[in-house]
């Protein structure tokens, strides 16, 4: 595995020398319409490499450093980590199913899909091959778009687990499905670090609704690389929350390329808490393809140390009447550097439309850092559009006020914090995640704390 | 209770308080005039112990104690009170969770136990309705869209919680109504004790005529130039500050 050291600024041989390695154990080797797939997509990577800075969406945040990292993929990787605690976030029996993985593979002695209505599919990616394959070979064929983005054609060559999830029309899951993936624990055989690429699929029947937990958690300082995509298609009048915890560890590299689609009265909630990672970036293109479709867009990041935190979105409103609330708050510390770039296109007729979109943003030291460019791009009438993006620090009339009223200065800083977030935390309509994510705000508040003693 | 001291007090570059010497003895409520700029609410911040405001020479001793090496939340603690001329609003944060913080923070510094919810809760709707707080206003953020009066009620409120031993009210009867004046003033009066003490800033005789002072003083330049009865306010209503204006350098 030596020879995969010595990569170029964009990794490209690199990774084709490690595709070969894994190409045999990649789910669905036997396939051949997958392997057709994924040479497509490992030709479209080549050509490009891993994106740089000279490339606009790439513009403020760098990946050399993920370039120069000798990974290795996941699938290649000889021992799978034994027993260790998974954080998970809600209890068992607050979900509908489970579905938990250590490094990359399915743990199912953890997993389990208890309150799932009949009919819905829901299944690893591979355990999906096996069962669902037509499905799966509809959903990636349906949208490929690799040109140009050579992280989502990266996951495609590579895609090494994940998972799909089919709500059948109508069908309405009350309780959320909760995936765990905890990451970080192995390495590979000369203690490489390891690169996964898993592919999340989630499609949402007509009139279906669900509520998905993605919980990436990765205790220890471990290097990794999480590269993943996520498809989702919310169908008319279907609704989705989809909600995304994002606790990688402390050396670790997170990719999310999250695209998805919005039918005709469908309702797509997504929200995203960030709070891991040495490097992480969202990339979200959400389209309005239904009249009457809505979009909840929000998010929370906390950064601190030298971590790097990237949100970079495209919401595409390709219709009449339809609408988008987009909501990012963002904690930055030491010498953390946060990223927001957010475009909000109205296509030709896409009259009423109603976009709103705002990231504020908390600087608690003099090296935070925030690069927040909001763009509205509208090529329609009789709209009503709002973009902003603000950065402060925490207003010390406040911080003294609550202290002349006794308050200690950390607690008096940890509720001006709290307050900050309240109403992007507000967006999260399901209780028993709210109270978590305060507890996280209040636990990422002491460890930052600890720090800095 | 409160002994002041050749107090000199820089804010950024320039010195505002030049000499200030005040002392308020316990169940004393003293007034404090003056013109616009002369130094009252840096006075007051200085008190409270407001990071920016820098003594420079003097000492300021409470209950015997170095008032000057604590910190803002140590002084509410000993029960030191400012009522703030602008009072904040800090969108996001409950008025009853602050309070209930903040009450329970200053109960822990003296050795109280802490209020349970329930019991918070009695205390607070009591002595809000006695002030003519609304609940409505419990509920909302701290201060955001209260009025004017509304805000200055807020401070009264957080006194009444927090039953302090000196309490410095800057200017809380500017912005009042006649009845919200006279409800203010009844709070304070309430508060009243012969081991609690009050530095009354303010503008107006009116204020005066309901919370009785024990000593007026006119602040001018930086320092006391004037202190007497209750008529030196009426004397600086009738007359105004140029009068002292000699007095001053
Ligand atoms: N943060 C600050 N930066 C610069 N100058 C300040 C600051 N705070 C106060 N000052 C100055 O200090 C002087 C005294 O201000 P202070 O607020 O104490 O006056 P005051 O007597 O309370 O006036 P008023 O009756 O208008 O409330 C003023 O000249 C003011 O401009
Ligand atoms: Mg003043």
């Amino acid at each position: 595995m030596n020879s995969m050291i010595g990569a170029t600024a964009t990794g490209v041989p690199s990774w084709l020398r490690s595709h070969e390695d894994a190409q045999a154990r990649l789910p669905g080797a036997d396939r051949p319409w997958l392997c057709e797939r994924r040479a497509e997509a490992l030709a479209a990577f080549a050509a490009s490499g891993l994106p740089t800075r000279r490339n606009e969406a790439w513009k403020y945040t760098d990946l050399k450093a993920l370039g120069s990292v000798p990974l290795m993929p996941a699938v290649t990787m000889p021992e799978p980590a034994t027993a260790c605690p998974v954080p998970t976030v809600l209890a068992d029996d607050d979900v509908a199913a489970r579905l938990v993985f250590v490094d990359g593979r399915v743990r199912p002695d953890l997993s389990h899909s208890r309150d799932l209505p009949a009919g819905v599919v829901f299944a690893d990616l591979t355990a999906g091959l096996s069962r669902h394959e037509a499905l799966l070979e509809h959903c990636l064929g349906h949208r490929n778009g690799i040109t140009g983005r050579s992280l989502l054609a990266l996951n495609t060559a590579f895609m090494d687990g994940g998972f799909m999830l089919r709500v059948p029309r109508g069908v309405r899951i009350a309780k959320p499905i909760e995936i765990d993936r905890l990451s970080g624990q192995a390495r590979g055989s000369d203690g490489a670090p390891l690169a996964h690429h898993p592919r999340i699929i989630v499609w949402i029947e007509d009139g279906a609704e669900a509520t998905v937990l993605e919980n990436w958690a990765g205790g220890g300082d471990a290097v990794y690389f999480n590269n993943a995509v996520a498809d989702v298609w919310v169908g008319n009048a279907a609704r989705l929350r989809h909600y995304r915890l994002q606790d990688e560890g402390a050396a670790a590299f997170h990719v999310t390329t999250l695209r998805a689609e919005v039918g005709r009265d469908g309702d797509y909630e997504t929200f995203s808490f960030s709070t891991g990672a040495r490097l992480s970036r969202l990339d979200a293109d959400i389209g309005l393809a239904g009249t009457g479709a809505h979009v909840g867009f929000g998010g929370v990041f906390m950064m601190r140390g030298r971590q790097h935190c990237d949100t970079t979105s495209v919401i595409d409103h390709h219709v009449p009447h339809t609408a988008c609330r987009e909501v990012f708050k963002g904690v930055i510390d030491g010498n953390a550097r946060g990223v927001f770039q957010g475009r909000l296109v109205v296509h030709p007729g896409a009259d009423k439309t109603d976009g709103q979109q705002s990231c504020r943003t908390l600087l608690l030291s003099d090296g935070a850092e925030i690069d927040a460019k909001p763009e509205l791009e509208i090529y329609a009438d009789d709209v009503k559009c709002s973009h902003g993006a603000t950065a402060g620090q925490l207003d010390d009339n406040a911080l003294f006020f609550l202290r002349a009223r006794g308050i200690d200065e950390r607690t008096a800083r940890r509720l001006l914090i709290e307050a900050f977030l309240a109403d992007a935390l507000d967006q999260i309509s399901l209780p028993a995640l709210r109270t978590r994510l305060t507890e996280r705000v209040e636990e990422w508040m002491r460890d930052r704390r600890e720090e800095h003693e | 209770m409160l002994e002041i001291r050749n107090l000199h007090a820089r804010v950024q570059d320039a010195e505002i308080l030049k000499g200030l010497d005040l002392s308020i003895g316990p169940g004393e409520v003293h007034a404090v005039m003056g013109p616009n700029g002369s130094g009252k609410s840096t006075l007051s911040y200085v008190l409270a112990g407001r990071d920016g405001y820098e003594v420079t020479e003097g000492t300021v001793r409470f209950r015997g104690r170095d008032l000057l090496e604590l910190d803002p939340e140590e002084r509410a603690g000993e029960g030191v009170f400012l009522a703030f001329q602008y009072p904040v609003e800090i969108p996001g944060v409950a008025n009853t969770t602050f309070l209930r913080e903040s009450l329970n923070a200053v109960r822990r510094y003296r050795g109280e136990p802490e209020l349970d919810a329930i019991k918070f809760l009695k205390v607070l709707r009591e002595r809000a309705r006695k002030l003519g707080v609304a609940d409505d206003m419990l509920k909302r953020a701290i201060n955001v869209g209260f009025s004017g009066g509304e805000k200055k009620r807020n401070e009264v409120l957080q006194m009444a919680l927090l039953e302090p031993a000196l309490a410095v009210l800057d200017e809380t009867d500017s912005g009042l109504d006649v009845d919200a004046l006279r409800t203010v003033a009844d709070g304070v009066n309430a508060l009243r004790s012969p081991d609690r003490s009050m530095l009354v800033i303010t503008h107006y005789q009116r204020l005066l005529h309901y919370i009785v002072p024990d000593v007026v003083h006119v602040l001018m330049g930086g320092r006391i130039i004037r202190s007497g009865g209750a008529e030196l306010a009426l004397e600086v209503e009738e007359k105004g500050y140029g009068t002292y204006v000699g007095e001053a350098a």
